[in-house]
C-alpha cells in the first residue's frame, strides 16, 4: 500500500471544484457567491495554519509547547459551548470552560495514561488529535446540556413554582429539567455510536486507512475513540447541568428565573 | 421547627418584618420594606391595582422570590434556608395559574405526596374524593386527564393539591380571578370549609380584584398601593 503525497497543484484542481457551487449560486441567483468565496478562503488559511502550527510543533514535541497548545484548545472549546443556547445567564461562560475542560481532560488522560499508554504522555502526535476529538464532542454536549436545562425550566416555570410552593426542594423542582437536559447532551453521542460503521465512517478512522494503516487497526482506535468521547460527553453534560442548576437555584429553595436572559 | 400551634387565637403565624424587594437591574422598588403579621383564625384580603405589588408580597412572604431586605418569621421564628420546604407545605402558595403536571387528576393530587419533606404525610383517596365532592366534582374526576381540564377545572385540582398537606396557611394570589362564577363559588366553598375545620389554627391571606368577594371571605382587608401596604 502507498501513500500518495498531495502537492499544491492536486489541492488546487480540488479547491477549483467549488466553482461549481459558484456556477450553481450564479444560475439560480442564490447570491452566495461572496459566502462562498469567504468560506473557501477561510477553508485554505486555517488549515493550513494549523497544518504549520502542527508541524512546528511536531518538531519540538516539548511539554511547555504542547501544554499551552492544549490549554488554549481548550478555552476556544469551553468559549463555543458558552456562545450557543437561546438564553445565556451570568456564570455560563465559566461553567462551560470548566465542564468542557474537566471532562475532556481527565478522560483524555485515561486515553493517554491507561488505554494507548503513550511515553510521553505529551506525544504530539496522540495527545492533539485525541484531545481535539473529545474536545469537539464535549462542547457539542455541554452546550446542548446547558441551552436545554435552562430553556425546558423557563418554560416550565410555573410547575417549578408549583414544586417549590407544595414544599418540594430545589432539586425536586429542577429535577424533570435536568433529565432532559442529560438526555439533550448525550443523546448525539449515542446516535453517532449507533450508526457508525453502517452510515457513516468516521472521519478519523477514514484518515488512518488513507495514510495506509490497516483497517482492522483503525478500527480498533475508533472504537477507542468513540467510548472516550462518550464518556467525556456524559460527564461534561452532568458538569454543566450541575453547574447550571446552581447558577439558577438558591440554597434557599428558590427559582432565580430573573437571571435568564434571551440571548440578542 | 415547631410542630402544630397550640390553638390560642392570638398566635402569630406568619409575620414579615421589614420585608422588602427591590429590581436591581431596573433600580425599582417592587415592594417597600413592610411588616405584617398574619395571626391564627385571621382571614385577610389583599386588594390593589394590577401591579401594585400584591403578587410579589405575596411570592416574598411564601419565600419563592429572595427578599432584598427584612426577614421572614414562622411561629415567631426566621425560618432557615433548609427549612424552608416545611415552611412551604405549611404556608401553602396558590397562584392565579394553576400548574398542573402530565397525567391524570388523581396524579396530580398525589404529587406533593412524593416529595421528600412530605413523606412522613399519606396521600387520603378518600379525603381527596370528598374535596373534590364538596367542590361539586363526580369521582370519576379523579381519572380525567389534566390536559383536559378547564382552567376552573385545573384551579380546583391545585387547590385541592394545597389543602390535602392541610396547611395550617393559605396565600392566594387571585386564585379565581379568570374563573367561571361556578368555579369561584367552588373555590371558595373548599377555602371556608378548610378554614372551619381548625378555625383557631389556621389563616389565609387572599389576593382579590373583587370587592365583594373580599368581603365574603375575609375579616379584614389590606390594600397595596405602589409597592406599599396601607394599613
Amino acid at each position: 500500500m502507498n501513500y500518495h503525497n498531495l502537492a499544491y497543484t492536486d489541492v488546487a484542481i480540488a479547491a477549483a471544484l467549488i466553482l461549481v457551487n459558484g456556477l450553481l449560486s450564479l444560475l439560480l441567483k442564490l447570491q452566495l457567491e461572496r459566502q462562498l468565496l469567504i468560506a473557501s478562503l477561510r477553508t485554505i488559511t486555517q488549515l493550513l495554519a494549523i497544518g504549520y502550527i502542527l508541524g512546528w510543533v511536531f518538531q519540538h514535541a516539548q511539554w511547555y509547547i504542547v501544554l499551552p497548545l492544549m490549554l488554549s484548545m481548550t478555552l476556544i472549546a469551553g468559549f463555543s459551548a458558552a456562545g450557543r443556547g437561546q438564553l445565556r445567564h451570568r456564570g455560563q461562560l465559566a461553567d462551560s470552560v470548566l465542564s468542557v475542560g474537566l471532562s475532556a481532560w481527565l478522560v483524555t488522560a485515561i486515553g493517554l495514561f491507561v488505554v494507548l499508554r503513550v511515553r510521553p504522555w505529551y506525544e504530539p502526535q496522540y495527545a492533539i488529535p485525541i484531545l481535539g476529538m473529545i474536545l469537539g464532542n464535549t462542547l457539542t454536549a455541554v452546550a446542548l446540556g446547558i441551552d436545554r436545562m435552562t430553556r425546558e425550566l423557563s418554560a416550565q416555570r410555573p410547575v417549578v413554582d408549583m414544586i417549590l410552593s407544595l414544599g418540594g426542594t430545589r432539586w425536586e423542582a429542577a429535577r424533570a429539567a435536568a433529565s432532559q437536559a442529560l438526555k439533550a447532551g448525550m443523546m448525539p453521542t449515542l446516535n453517532q455510536m449507533s450508526v457508525v460503521g453502517i452510515v457513516s465512517l468516521p472521519g478519523m478512522m477514514t484518515g488512518q486507512i488513507l495514510a495506509g494503516q490497516q483497517p482492522g487497526d483503525a478500527v480498533r482506535y475508533q472504537i477507542v475513540i468513540m467510548f472516550l468521547i462518550a464518556a467525556a460527553s456524559a460527564l461534561g453534560t452532568v458538569c454543566a447541568v450541575l453547574m447550571t442548576f446552581n447558577r439558577l437555584f438558591s440554597p434557599a429553595h428558590q427559582f432565580m428565573a430573573h437571571k435568564l436572559a434571551k440571548r440578542s | 421547627m415547631k410542630g402544630p400551634q397550640n390553638s390560642h387565637a392570638e398566635a402569630v403565624l406568619l409575620e414579615a418584618r421589614q420585608l422588602g424587594r427591590v429590581d436591581l437591574q431596573a433600580q425599582a422598588v417592587m415592594l417597600a420594606p413592610t411588616d405584617f403579621s398574619l395571626l391564627a383564625g385571621e382571614r385577610t384580603a389583599l386588594i390593589g391595582a394590577s401591579g401594585s405589588g400584591k403578587s410579589v408580597f405575596l411570592r416574598a412572604l411564601a419565600l419563592l422570590d429572595a427578599p432584598s431586605s427584612g426577614e421572614v418569621l414562622w411561629l415567631g421564628e426566621p425560618v432557615a434556608a433548609p427549612l424552608i420546604p416545611q415552611f412551604r407545605s405549611r404556608a401553602c402558595y396558590l397562584p392565579q395559574r394553576a400548574a398542573l403536571v402530565e397525567g391524570s387528576v388523581m396524579e396530580n393530587l398525589r404529587l406533593p405526596f412524593t416529595l421528600k419533606h412530605n413523606r412522613h404525610k399519606r396521600f387520603d383517596a378518600a379525603t381527596a374524593a370528598r374535596l373534590l365532592e364538596i367542590a361539586g366534582k363526580p369521582r370519576r374526576f379523579l381519572d380525567k386527564a389534566g390536559s383536559d381540564l378547564s382552567g376552573g377545572e385545573a384551579q380546583l385540582v391545585a387547590l385541592v393539591r394545597a389543602l390535602l398537606l392541610a396547611p395550617q396557611v393559605l396565600l392566594l394570589d387571585e386564585p379565581t380571578s379568570a374563573l367561571d362564577p361556578q368555579s369561584v363559588a367552588a373555590v371558595e366553598t373548599l377555602v371556608m370549609n378548610w378554614l372551619d375545620e381548625s378555625p383557631d389554627a389556621r389563616a389565609l391571606l387572599w389576593i382579590t380584584h373583587d370587592h365583594a368577594q373580599a368581603r365574603r371571605v375575609s375579616t379584614r382587608t389590606l390594600t397595596m398601593d405602589q409597592g406599599t401596604l396601607l394599613k
